[in-house]
């Protein structure tokens, strides 16, 4: 599982992920809020008709939300393959995922369409040419709802225009030692920047990783929105990595101690939350980021990070756990990958 | 009317306050308005927006918007107010008079400049589409490349004929 980290990356030291999303409408039925089941498996079946007719090779397989178990929709979220917001109505949704995991089309979540590219690393061209071309392939077998004023017509006016949500993942730890955090989220609002936590809107932040987005989706172009994004991505990776150059010369010794306990406690560990283990995940990062820990990959710990999440952990065992299992079970899944 | 922060430019961005029955009004330019405080906290915030289209002072006044309701999936004004929501895609013609203001308080803006459909035929759309294709030739006449230039320029003599 988990095969979305496999591909190649650059700049991921500081960007775990690269995501966009675009909201998409059909013009002839009602946004899915106001659907009834019959014409949410009309439109269902409009869309998977249309996906018949991909070119050979590339493979998408169909999920219905209500078919899963509550476990199984929870770990495709925490393996940020779906929003959140696509399992409240079970039987409403649906996603396609794309054999590699780069790419998942939900269906009736809050619009009819979302897209989403998501590439391990800072990537963003190549998840806008890929976003692009699906959506130029339902574009030209589905009729969109669009409007000369104001593009993409979607469920919500935050949505509008063009319905992209360009983002980055990053991993900021130096930043956030220093106590920097807040004053960079502040600054981020100012130019119309949202940064949330793992899940997107409204969820914590957690392991110093923030999902920093556009906020506006109206009157700038799509590469406009990218570009700018790009650039403030470039340079918290630039400030992030000088913090952490004078944190080694300055202060090694904190810093190796830090990043060994947490180690010390993930290997050895017979018990542990999953914020505990976010945290001291966190600093593994941060160790391999500083090249003090060199037996593990950006993926392996991107992996671990998926993998101890409460539904994950729970698909691992294969069946229901409580939180005292969840927390011994997790100890174990991370003692046996380190 | 001038904007009356700066004076010089029109107004296009009207905005009332109404606190404890304190009424406030502002008539802003697009620029004074991007910068101003009032814009500020209204600019991110999903759960604010039905509280923002309350403050809205848009084209057409509430009284007659209010009994608008949308031909297609019967969603009125005070419910698409309520909830923040759209209900389909028609509500967009629907309530289009109270929108613009809106989009202008979430977005900044209140048109969209991005991708066009192929599908989308109308002339708008081609208009939209030569000027994409004007500011491709400029940066392509720019950077010497006369051969790409000339495919383009064919492309929008071509989409021009046919707009008539």
């Amino acid at each position: 599982m988990v095969k979305w980290v496999e591909g190649t990356a650059t700049d991921e030291d500081v960007v775990v992920s690269t995501r966009i999303r675009i909201a998409r409408n059909l013009r002839n039925y009602k946004f899915p809020q106001r659907m009834s089941i019959q014409e949410a498996e009309a439109l269902t079946n409009e869309i998977l008709n249309v996906m018949k007719k991909l070119p050979s090779g590339v493979n998408y397989k169909f999920y219905k939300v209500n078919s899963l178990t509550p476990i199984e929709r929870v770990s495709y979220i925490e393996e940020h393959l779906i929003s959140p917001g696509l399992i409240n109505r079970p039987d409403y949704s649906s996603f396609l995922l794309k054999d590699n995991e780069s790419a998942t089309i939900m269906i009736n979540e809050e619009d009819h369409l979302r897209i989403q590219v998501l590439y391990p690393g800072m990537n963003f061209e190549k998840a806008w040419k890929s976003i692009n071309e699906i959506d130029n392939f339902l574009e030209s077998c589905l009729d969109y709802a669009y409007h000369d004023e104001f593009g993409y017509l979607t469920a919500c006016p935050t949505n509008v225009g063009t319905g992209l949500r360009a983002s980055a993942m990053v991993h900021i730890p130096a930043l956030s030692i220093i106590g920097q955090i807040d004053g960079l989220i502040n600054g981020f609002q100012k130019i119309g920047l949202a940064v949330r936590g793992l899940y997107g809107e409204g969820t914590r932040a957690y392991g110093d990783l923030y999902q920093i987005s556009n906020q506006m989706t109206l009157g700038e172009e799509e590469e406009e929105i990218i570009r700018r994004l790009k650039g403030v991505i470039y340079q918290t990776i630039s400030k992030e990595r000088d913090v952490r150059e004078s944190l080694l010369s300055k202060r090694r010794y904190e810093i190796e101690d830090r990043i060994f306990r947490s180690y010390g406690l993930l290997k050895y560990s017979r018990k542990m939350s999953s914020k505990e283990a976010m945290q001291h995940l966190s600093n593994i990062r941060l160790g391999k980021e500083m090249g003090i820990i060199k037996n593990l990959e950006y993926k392996d710990i991107e992996k671990m990070m998926i993998g101890i999440q409460p539904g994950s952990i729970q698909k691992y065992a294969n069946r229901e756990l409580d939180n005292n299992e969840r927390d011994i079970l997790r100890a174990e899944y991370i003692r046996e990958r380190l | 009317m001038l904007c009356q922060r700066c004076g010089k430019n029109q107004a296009t961005v009207h905005y009332t306050k109404i606190i404890n029955g304190n009424i406030e009004e502002l008539h802003l330019c697009d620029e004074c308005a991007m910068n101003s405080k009032e814009f500020d906290s209204t600019f991110s915030f999903h759960k604010l927006l039905s509280g923002l289209m309350d403050n809205l002072q848009g084209e057409v006044p509430y009284k007659e918007v209010k009994t608008l309701e949308c031909p297609f999936c019967g969603m009125d004004y005070v419910q698409f107010r309520q909830t923040g929501k759209f209900g389909c895609a028609q509500c967009y013609e629907t309530f289009k008079p109270r929108l613009r203001p809106l989009f202008k308080s979430i977005h900044g803006h209140d048109r969209h400049t991005g991708k066009v459909p192929l599908r989308a035929n109308t002339q708008v759309a081609k208009m939209k589409r030569i000027q994409k294709l004007k500011e491709q030739l400029k940066e392509l006449v720019s950077k010497e490349e006369f051969e790409e230039a000339a495919k383009i320029r064919d492309k929008i003599k071509e989409l021009e004929k046919d707009i008539g």
